[in-house]
C-alpha cells in the first residue's frame, strides 16, 4: 500500500495488522483480540486525520494509486458486465470505457474514465485523458441506452481531456460539446459520479446528468490546481493555494448547489476498503435509478434544463434608465 | 421587459464602439510577415482589416453589432454582472480584476447581447469581448446567453453567438465550468424549438467556449486565420514536446478537418449572414 504524507501515521499500524494476520494464518495462536486492538487504533487515527482535510489533501486522495477505478466498480457491482469498445468511426479510446451490466436485474449502460493500475497500464490508458473517440464512444453507448430505455451511469475520473495534435485534428472540442448537447436531451435517466478527479471539460464531457454526485475524497474544477498555479501565479509552486481558492472539494460543490449530494467513502478513503466502496456505490446507484425511473422522458429533460439553467452566480442590477 | 435596459443607436453612437481598436493614430499590423503601418482611419474604412495583407484585427462586440445590424439595435441584459462568490484571490483578487476590466473596457462583462435586424430579418446576437478578462466565460456569460436564447425563442428568430475567448473564467472555478453545461442545455432547447443557431468564431476561440457553444452551431463559421481549438497551443506543445505544424488550429485547419461550414471575410459578413437568414426562412409566410 502507498501512504500519502498525511497518512503516514497509519503506516505502522497497517504494518502491525498485516504481521498479526500472518501470524494468525501461519500458527495456531489466536490473534483475534490483538487484531481488534490495532483495528480500533487505525479507526481512531483515521478519524482524526480524515475529519479535517484541506483541498490539496483531497486532490491527493483522489489520485491515490490504490484508489478503485471505473472498471473495478463495473466488474464488481454487476454480476455480469460486458465491455463494449469503439466509437464506430475511428478507434477505441482506452481512457474512456463503457459497457452494459445489470444491477438488481435491471440493465444499465455504464461509461467511465479509466486510469491504469501500474506504469504500463497508466500509459495504455493515457492517464485517463481521453481523445475525441472516447467521448464519441460514450455518446454511441448513451444513444444505445436511449434506444432501449436503459439508464446511463457515468463515472468521472480524469485529469482532463488529452491536449494533443491528433485530438485537435479530430475535434476534441466538438466531441465534448456534442456530448453536452446530446446529454441535455437524452430520453433516459443519467447519473454521474465523480469517483476521482473531475478536471474541466474532460470531466464534464461525460458529466451532464439528472443527478451528479461526488465521492467524499474527490475534486471537481474548471482547471487542475497545478495548471491554475502555473497560469495565475506563473509557477508550479502554488498548487496548494490554488486548490484552496478553486474551492474544488465535494463539500464546496454541494454548498454551491453544483452537485446533488456527496457519497460517503469508507473511513480512511475508498482505497482502504474497495469492497465496501463498491457496495456503497452500488446501493446508491440502485436507489437513484429507482427514484428517476418514475419520471417520463419529457420530465427528465425538463428537469435537466431547469437544473442547469439555474447554475451560476451573478448580480442583477436595478435598471437605472 | 425589465432587462431591455437601453436602446442603442448603432451607427451614430461611438462611445462604446471601437474599444478594441488600438490606441493612437498609427497601428502596426500584427498579420504574419506583414508589419506594415496603417492609420486607424484606413483600418476603420476596411472593416478593421489590414489593407496590405487582409489581416483581421480583433474588434469588439459593439463593432460587430455596428457592422451587422441594419441601423438600430437593442442592447439587452447589461444589468447582469459578475459576482465573486468564491472570494477568489491569486496575485490579485477577482474583485480587483473585475474593477480594472470595467475601467479598461467600459463593458459590463465579456459578452454583450443585442437584438435587431440584418437585411430586414430579425436576429438575436451575443458577441464576446476579448478585452474583458480574455473574453473568459463565467456565470454572466452563461446567463446572458441563456436569456438571449429565451429572447430569440420569444420572437421566434434565429440566434447567433460571436465567440472570442480564451476559455472558462478560472476565478469562478466550477461555476464557470458549469456554464458549458448550461449554455449547451439551453442550445438544445433552442434546437427543440426548431430555431437555427449560427456559431461564428473569431480570433481567438479556445477552451471551454469551443467545447460548448462555439462548436454547436447548426452552421459553424469563422473569420480567416482565427485561432480555434480546445487546448491552447502552448499547453499542447508542452505536452507533446515538439513543435506544432504550420497552420495548426487556424480557421483553415478546422475547415479542412470538417469542423466549419465556411470561412468568411469580414467585408462579406453581413451579406453572408443575411443570406443565411433568408435561406433559413420560408418565403411562403
Ligand atoms: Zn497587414
Amino acid at each position: 500500500m502507498v501512504f500519502l504524507e498525511f497518512e503516514k501515521p497509519l503506516e505502522k499500524l497497517y504494518d502491525q495488522l498485516e504481521k498479526l494476520r500472518q501470524v494468525g494464518e501461519e500458527s495456531d495462536i489466536d490473534v483475534t483480540d490483538k487484531i481488534k486492538v490495532i483495528e480500533d487504533k487505525i479507526k481512531a487515527r483515521s478519524k482524526e486525520i480524515f475529519s479535517n482535510l484541506n483541498g490539496w489533501q483531497k486532490v491527493q486522495l483522489s489520485r491515490h494509486p490504490n484508489r478503485p477505478y471505473t472498471l473495478h466498480y463495473l466488474t464488481n457491482m454487476c454480476k455480469k458486465f460486458v465491455e463494449l469498445h469503439g466509437d464506430r468511426n475511428y478507434s477505441d479510446d482506452k481512457a474512456i470505457v463503457g459497457g452494459i451490466g445489470k444491477i438488481n436485474g435491471d440493465p444499465i449502460v455504464f461509461i467511465g474514465h479509466q486510469k491504469g493500475i501500474n506504469t504500463k497500464m497508466r500509459q495504455y490508458r493515457n492517464f485517463g485523458m481521453a481523445n475525441p473517440e472516447g467521448y464519441r464512444k460514450a455518446l454511441r453507448l448513451m444513444k444505445m441506452a436511449e434506444r432501449f430505455g436503459y439508464p446511463v451511469v457515468c463515472l468521472i475520473d480524469t485529469p482532463g481531456a488529452y491536449p494533443g495534435i491528433e485530438a485537435e485534428e479530430r475535434g476534441q472540442a466538438e466531441a465534448i460539446a456534442r456530448n453536452l448537447f446530446e446529454m441535455a436531451q437524452l430520453k433516459v435517466p443519467i447519473l454521474c459520479y465523480v469517483i476521482g478527479e473531475g478536471a474541466s471539460g474532460g470531466a464534464l464531457g461525460i458529466g451532464l446528468g439528472d443527478k451528479v454526485f461526488m465521492l467524499e475524497n474527490t475534486w471537481y474544477s474548471v482547471i487542475s490546481p497545478e495548471s491554475c498555479s502555473s497560469i495565475l501565479w506563473r509557477s508550479w509552486d502554488h498548487k496548494e493555494e490554488a486548490a484552496e481558492v478553486l474551492k474544488l472539494t465535494a463539500d464546496n460543490m454541494l454548498e454551491f448547489g453544483l452537485i446533488d449530494d456527496i457519497v460517503k467513502e469508507p473511513l480512511g478513503g475508498a482505497h482502504v476498503d474497495h469492497a465496501k466502496m463498491v457496495k456503497i456505490l452500488k446501493s446508491h446507484i440502485k436507489k437513484q435509478i429507482e427514484e428517476l425511473s418514475t419520471l417520463s422522458p419529457d420530465e427528465l429533460i425538463e428537469h435537466r434544463l431547469e437544473k442547469y439553467g439555474k447554475m451560476g452566480a451573478f448580480t442583477v442590477k436595478k435598471t437605472s434608465s | 421587459m425589465g432587462w431591455f435596459n437601453r436602446l442603442k443607436d448603432g451607427i451614430t453612437t461611438k462611445t462604446k464602439s471601437k474599444r478594441e481598436a488600438p490606441d493612437g493614430l498609427w497601428h502596426k499590423c500584427k498579420g504574419k510577415g506583414c508589419g506594415k503601418t496603417n492609420t486607424l482611419k484606413e483600418l476603420e474604412e476596411n472593416y478593421y482589416k489590414c489593407p496590405h495583407c487582409d489581416y483581421h484585427t480583433r474588434i469588439g462586440s459593439y463593432d460587430y453589432f455596428d457592422l451587422l445590424f441594419d441601423g438600430k439595435y437593442e442592447i439587452m441584459f447589461d444589468n447582469i454582472q459578475s459576482k465573486d462568490i468564491l472570494g477568489f484571490e491569486d496575485l490579485k483578487t477577482y474583485e480587483d480584476r473585475l474593477k480594472s476590466a470595467y475601467a479598461k473596457t467600459d463593458l459590463p462583462d465579456a459578452i454583450s447581447v443585442a437584438s435587431g435586424k440584418i437585411n430586414k430579418k430579425p436576429i438575436v446576437i451575443a458577441a464576446m469581448d476579448f478585452t474583458f478578462i480574455g473574453g473568459s466565460m463565467g456565470s454572466v456569460v452563461g446567463e446572458k446567453i441563456s436569456r438571449a436564447i429565451d429572447a430569440a425563442i420569444k420572437i421566434k428568430s434565429p440566434f447567433m453567438i460571436i465567440s472570442k475567448s480564451g476559455g472558462a473564467r478560472m476565478m469562478e472555478s466550477a461555476f464557470s465550468l458549469m456554464q458549458m453545461a448550461k449554455t449547451s442545455t439551453k442550445l438544445a432547447q433552442l434546437s427543440r424549438k426548431k430555431l437555427p443557431y449560427f456559431s461564428f468564431m473569431t480570433d481567438p476561440t479556445t477552451g471551454g467556449v469551443t467545447a460548448s457553444y462555439a462548436m454547436l452551431g447548426d452552421i459553424n463559421f469563422a473569420e480567416p486565420k482565427a485561432l480555434i481549438g480546445f487546448a491552447g497551443p502552448r499547453v499542447i506543445k508542452e505536452t507533446i514536446k515538439r513543435d506544432l505544424p504550420e497552420g495548426f488550429q487556424t480557421s483553415e485547419f478546422l475547415l479542412d478537418h470538417g469542423f466549419l461550414d465556411f470561412i468568411v471575410n469580414r467585408a462579406d459578413l453581413k451579406d453572408k449572414i443575411g443570406d443565411l437568414l433568408d435561406l433559413f426562412s420560408s418565403s411562403n409566410k
